[in-house]
Formats: structure tokens, sequence, C-alpha cells
């Protein structure tokens, strides 16, 4: 016991102090890609491997779809950058579509789903396909370095104790059937968000006859991008969700 | 014929009569061999059937291959249990049937008419005998699969694992390859190894092309797999010390396996490693501040991962619950061809480090503790994040100089070539076969799961149904790198 408590004491209070202090990200990170210039990105999109850039009159960066890869930015250093904005949740599927302005970043939820959510969050995560990367991350929110419950946001075991789901992955043909049981066993009023690249997109699968992405009437509240996305992207995006950064 | 590591093979010369095929292959597996891959590849409308073989001791690999005309073919799970995934596989995907086959189920379900989880399980009958089904979605975030234990009252008689959720065609998309797609495909086969099977797919692609890698990226390679392997025993050991409920060390570790991960994307960005490796080399390069701050941030955390891992042995309500729970002995290890650290928690001497040396990694010592049960896979993770803190210590003391990649060409045509990468969970086997105009004729992968899954049905055998969660912890399978 007393060798426990000389442990803790070598390993000190760990838990960050985000948001009142910002965390800092490796100079590698890849964040929010920037659209520079028409001149070269028709060069961009021939090297992005998942059509999510569109050149032409009306170009674009769909967020929804990129995997981070920065095959782009390579190929066009002067059409695309990466950004080190870990900022990268969207309300809407079309906010995620990157013109070249402002990105229109994810909305607080209503006043009354506020009211019922705003202190206390519990999310059912629901994997479905994909590399278990992103659960990764997920998880990590959970340790004491990031401490998620101070926020009242939680993680539970079990639907009917949560007030939303959290999918994961590209939603497999094996998978489909088990993921509507379990949003249809969470209590109204419920939330829906769509983690990562497969979530949103397909990611890497985009595509794939195996996978058939979350079903058309199981409504998204929130995305959040990225292959996998980094825990302070997804963090940034339930904060907002729940107004308590802006 | 034999190919040594990682030289390529000329496909044809792998041919054998059918008869011929199935003695050869049983009597290399006495011999000392052990199923490296086996699988089937359509040919002319038949198909061809191939065989890897890994003799341990030697650090060779041998391949054979033949072609089977009707619609079946001599089953050898009787006699070697540790290809009963690999027959099942085979008749899922190609319809041929492996005759005298004892178990022949799906295992992805992803064949017309099948439904996930549904298939005839081994029952057990009798008075108070009762069946306990938990998932495909768990109480946790993690993977989907589904278990079912047959039970009187807490005793376990058997557990069957029926996974294929996560079945999301990614080694069909490899198979088309290669293209700009597929190094991601080789890293989302499992996340959490994204380095040990990006570098299994370079590998296999640097093989096919007769690139030799820079003595740098194979370093820095290295770097990265070690790193990995750092990040995720770091959390096998903080999960296990949570399944106990012994929560100093489980909060300790969940955060030093953060500092893992941010120590990978230090180097490349991503926190798994993600846009590292590059067929030929690798991505990005070290300088001597990054080389500095790797090394600070490197020893810190193995201080405190020390501090962490030590309370778990010296604690007694965590010995307890992990000393005789979930034991695999290791006949049964070795006749289910278990590979990695729950290979060497049972006493099995193979390290793809050791027995088939590759990159960076010469007169390497692995770590084998005997006892097969729970504390000696936690035991055996504490050794080898000592091993692999050192050796990447060790790099980046003395980081080789030059290039970061080589250039690769084209594939050659009709040659076949077979990659072994010691990932953290194990031996990760990448065979890939091309056709005659250059491209994949077909991509077998072989995550270590797909080998120990029935491992773990094996260590919950006469076990009680609440130690499932730490024996589960304790070999920490994939379930995606498992169904592909």
């Amino acid at each position: 016991m007393i060798k426990a408590f000389f442990a803790r004491l070598r390993q000190g209070y760990r838990t960050m102090p985000y948001p009142a202090a910002p965390v800092k990200l490796p100079p590698r990170y890849l964040g929010r890609p920037l659209l520079k210039g028409r001149a070269s990105l028709a060069v961009a999109a021939a090297a992005c491997p998942y059509g999510a850039i569109a050149a032409g009159d009306a170009p674009s960066l769909d967020l929804g779809r990129c995997v981070f890869c920065g095959a782009c930015a390579k190929a066009a250093p002067g059409a695309v950058e990466f950004t080190r904005d870990h900022r990268l949740c969207a309300s809407a599927r079309r906010a995620l579509s990157l013109t070249g302005g402002e990105m229109e970043r994810a909305e607080p939820l209503t006043r009354e789903l506020r009211r019922l959510f705003g202190r206390s969050l519990r999310l059912r995560q629901v994997s479905a396909g994909g590399c278990n990367a992103c659960e990764a991350d997920c998880n990590v929110l959970g340790t004491l370095a990031w401490d998620m419950g101070r926020f009242g946001i939680q993680f539970v075991a079990s639907p009917r104790h949560a007030d939303g789901v959290l999918v994961t992955g590209p939603v497999t043909r094996n998978m489909e059937l088990a993921l509507r049981k379990t949003y249809d066993a969470v209590p109204g009023p419920k939330i829906v968000i769509a983690c990562g690249a497969c979530a949103i997109a397909g990611g890497p699968y985009a595509g794939h006859e195996e996978c058939v992405g979350i079903p058309k009437d199981i409504p998204v509240d929130l995305y959040v991008p990225g292959c996998p996305p980094h825990p302070l992207t997804i963090l940034d995006g339930l904060l907002r969700l729940l107004g308590r950064i802006d | 014929m034999r190919t040594d590591y990682p030289s390529r093979f000329d496909a044809a010369a792998a041919d054998l009569d059918a008869a011929l095929f199935f003695d050869t292959a049983a009597s290399r597996l006495s011999a000392g061999g052990r199923a490296l891959a086996y699988f089937a590849v359509p040919e002319d409308g038949a198909h061809r059937l191939l065989l890897a073989i890994g003799f341990d001791r030697e650090g060779a690999v041998e391949v054979y291959s033949t072609r089977v005309a009707g619609p079946s073919f001599r089953a050898l799970t009787p006699s070697f249990p540790e290809l009963h995934l690999f027959e099942r596989e085979i008749w899922e995907q190609s319809g041929l049937r492996p005759e005298g086959h004892p178990w022949l189920k799906p295992i992805r379900f992803n064949t017309p008419g099948a439904v996930p989880g549904v298939a005839d399980y081994f029952t057990v009958h009798g008075s108070q005998v009762h069946e306990v089904a938990v998932g495909p979605v768990h109480a946790g975030v993690i993977e989907p699969g589904h278990f079912r234990f047959q039970c009187h009252g807490e005793k376990v008689f058997h557990l069957e694992i029926m996974l294929g959720y996560q079945h999301r065609g990614a080694e069909r998309a490899l198979a088309a390859g290669p293209d700009a797609r597929s190094l991601r495909y080789a890293e989302t086969l499992a996340g959490d190894t994204s380095i040990g099977h990006a570098w299994a797919y370079c590998a296999a692609v640097e093989a096919l092309c007769g690139v030799n890698v820079p003595p740098r990226a194979q370093v820095l390679r290295g770097l990265m797999l070690e790193l990995e392997r750092l990040a995720n025993h770091t959390g096998d050991l903080g999960a296990l010390a949570g399944d106990v409920a012994y929560l100093p060390t489980a909060s300790f570790c969940g955060r030093l396996r953060g500092d893992f991960l941010n120590m990978t994307a230090l180097v490349c960005g991503n926190r798994f490693g993600r846009n590292m490796l590059k067929p030929g080399g690798v991505e990005f390069d070290l300088d001597y501040a990054l080389i500095k701050e790797l090394k600070l941030r490197l020893e810190a955390a193995f201080r405190d991962v020390a501090g962490a891992a030590g309370l778990l042995w010296e604690t007694s309500s965590v010995t307890d619950r992990f000393e005789g729970t979930g034991v695999v002995t290791r006949q049964a290890a070795e006749g289910l061809g278990l590979v990695g650290p729950a290979a060497r928690a049972s006493g099995v001497g193979l390290d793809t480090r050791r027995n088939y040396p590759y990159g960076p990694y010469e007169g390497f010592t692995m770590s084998v503790s005997g006892s097969g049960d729970v504390y000696s896979r936690a035991y055996v993770r504490w050794l080898e994040i000592q091993k692999s803190a050192e050796l990447a210590a060790g790099w980046l003391d003395a980081l080789p100089e030059g290039p970061l990649a080589a250039e690769c060409g084209p594939l050659a045509p009709g040659c076949g070539a077979v990659s072994l990468v010691e990932g953290w969970r194990g031996q990760i086997c990448h065979f890939a076969l091309t056709g005659p105009d250059g491209r994949f004729r077909s991509y077998k992968v072989v995550d270590p799961s797909f080998h120990n899954w029935q491992g773990l049905a094996m260590a919950l055998r006469g076990g009680e149904i609440s130690d499932f969660p730490l024996c589960n912890k304790s070999f920490n399978l994939s379930y995606c790198g498992r169904d592909l």
C-alpha cells in the first residue's frame, strides 16, 4: 500500500489543463487542410486516392473523405497545405466541404437538449468495422491525462443508460443490424456522433461492397473527421456540442 | 522449394502434384514446420492452394502449391489443428471443401445468405448446464464479436468465438493493388499495429521489386515498431490491472501509453504511425533536436512504466488473480500454432526478431516465461517493454547515416514473396503473388490474432466465466485484423 502511495507521488498530477490552456500538438501533425490556390488544384485532386478534392469552378476539399495521408500537399504544395488546427468537427455533413473560407464549426445542441445533456452526457460507443484506432483514441479520453469525466461525459456499457451513440467504422454489412438495434435501444431524445473518416464516408474502405455506412434514417448530430481523429479533435467536438467552448 | 526471407521466389517452381502436395505438407509440418499461411487462389476456373511453412529453428520459409481440380481437397486439420481456421477460410472464400475437417463453419459470414453469428455452435447438454451468449456489441469501447460459453454454474466447459463483424474487404482490396490506396489498407488492417502491418506490406513489395532498404530507414522502422510495442504493452498492463480492480497501475499506464503514442506522433505526426513507412524506406527523418527530445521522453516514460508495472508483481491482490488463471499449456500453444507474447508466455521460443531476423534486429534475445497463465502473459509484456526501450535507446544513440528510402521499380511478374514481422501481438505474415502483368494476383494477410483467438478459447476451458474479461485482456487480440 505504501509503495502505491509513493508511486502516486512520483507519477504526479497528470490531467492536462485543457481547455483552460491549449494542448501542444507535434510539429508534424496534419490538421485542417487549407485550400491555397486554384493553380495546381487539379494535380492535388488527382493525387488524392479518396476523391476528397474537387478542382474546377467550385473547388472544395471534403474533410469527411480525407484520411490525412498528405498525398495532395505533397503532389501540389501550392494548392493544399495542412495547418495544425485540430478543430475539425461539424454539425452538418455539408460543412465538411472546405472551400477556402472560414470553416463552419460544430454548433451547440438545442437549449432543450443542453438542459438534458449539458452536465451529464453518457455515450454508447458502437464499433462497426474500421481498424480500432478510433476506438483507441476514444478510450484515451477516459484516461487520467484527458479525464473526460470532468466535463460530465462518459462512455457507458448499456445503450439503456446512454444519451446517444458514437459510431466508428464504415458500418459493415455484418454490423448493420447490431448498430440499428443498439441505436433503437437508446431512449430518446438521443444524439448520434460519427467518429472518424470511416463512419462519415467510408474512410479507407470507401466504395467497398462489404460496407453500408450509417443508415440514412439514423440522423447524425456531430461529424468528427480524421483517420483516426486526434483525441483533442473528438473532445473539441463533444465540448462544442454541449456549448462548453466556442 | 525454399526461400530465405526476404527474397522473392518464382511462383511456378512451388507447384507440386496434388497427392505429393498433401504428403509433403504433412511431413514438413511434422518435421518442425509451422503454418504461416494457407489459402486458395482462383486459377482458370479451378483453384490453386498455397501453403507457406516456417521453420522456426532454422529461420527458413518453404512454399508449396498445387492445383485443385475437384470441389474438395484433403483436410489436414485432424493431424494439424493449427490449420483449422485456414481450412475454414479456404472453404468460405473459394467453396473448396476440406474433406474430413471436424469443425467446418463460416469464419467471416461474407457469402451470400450468411447471417453473422448464425452457425452450428458446439453445445453441452445436461442438468443445470446453461449457455451464456455475449455480443456482438460488448460492454466497453471495443470491437464487436460474439462469444458463447457452455457453463455449469461459474465453470466454463467450452467457449466458442464467432467473429466476422469487422469484415470490410480490406484483404480483397489489397489484392487489387498495388495502387495509391494500398499502403493505407495495410496501415488499417489492425489500426493499433499500423507500423507492423505497413512494414510487412512494404517488405513484401520490396522483395518483389528486388530493392534493399537503406540502413537508416531500417533502423527508423525498428524504432517505430518498438514504440508501437511499448505503447500497446504498457496499455495492456494497465488494462490488466484495471480488470482486477488495481487502479494505481491502471491509471498510470493509461497515461503512459499515450506518452509513447505521442512520441510516435513526434516522428511522423500521427499517434499510430500512419504515413511513416513507404515501400523502399520511410517518409520522415530525425534531426539532432528530435533525437534528443525522443531520448528524454523515452527515459522518463520508461522510468514511470517501471514504477507502475513494478507494483503489479508486489501486490498480493493482483498476483492472486493473475496466477493460475487462464492457463494455456505449451503443448496446446504449439499445437494451435500460437504466436507472439501469448506463445512466449506458454514457453514457446518464437519471436520473429530472433527466429527470422530482419532489418535492424541482429543478435536479438527474446523473452520467454513458462507458466502459461495471465501472470505469465503480463510478465512477458514487462520483459518485452524493457527490451524494446533498450533497443530504441540504442538506436537513437547510433542512427546509421544515409538515405531514407530506395526507389522501388515495377514488381517482378509471376513471383511470390513472404514477409514476416514481429508485431506487438506476434508474428505478422503477408504473402503476395504477382500475375504476368506485374500486379498482385493475390495478397494474403495473416494477423497474429488469426492464430491466437483459439488460444483464448482454450484459456477459458475449466475456468470461471468471471475470469473471461481478464483472460481476454491478457491476449488482447484484434477483431479487425482477423476479419480483414
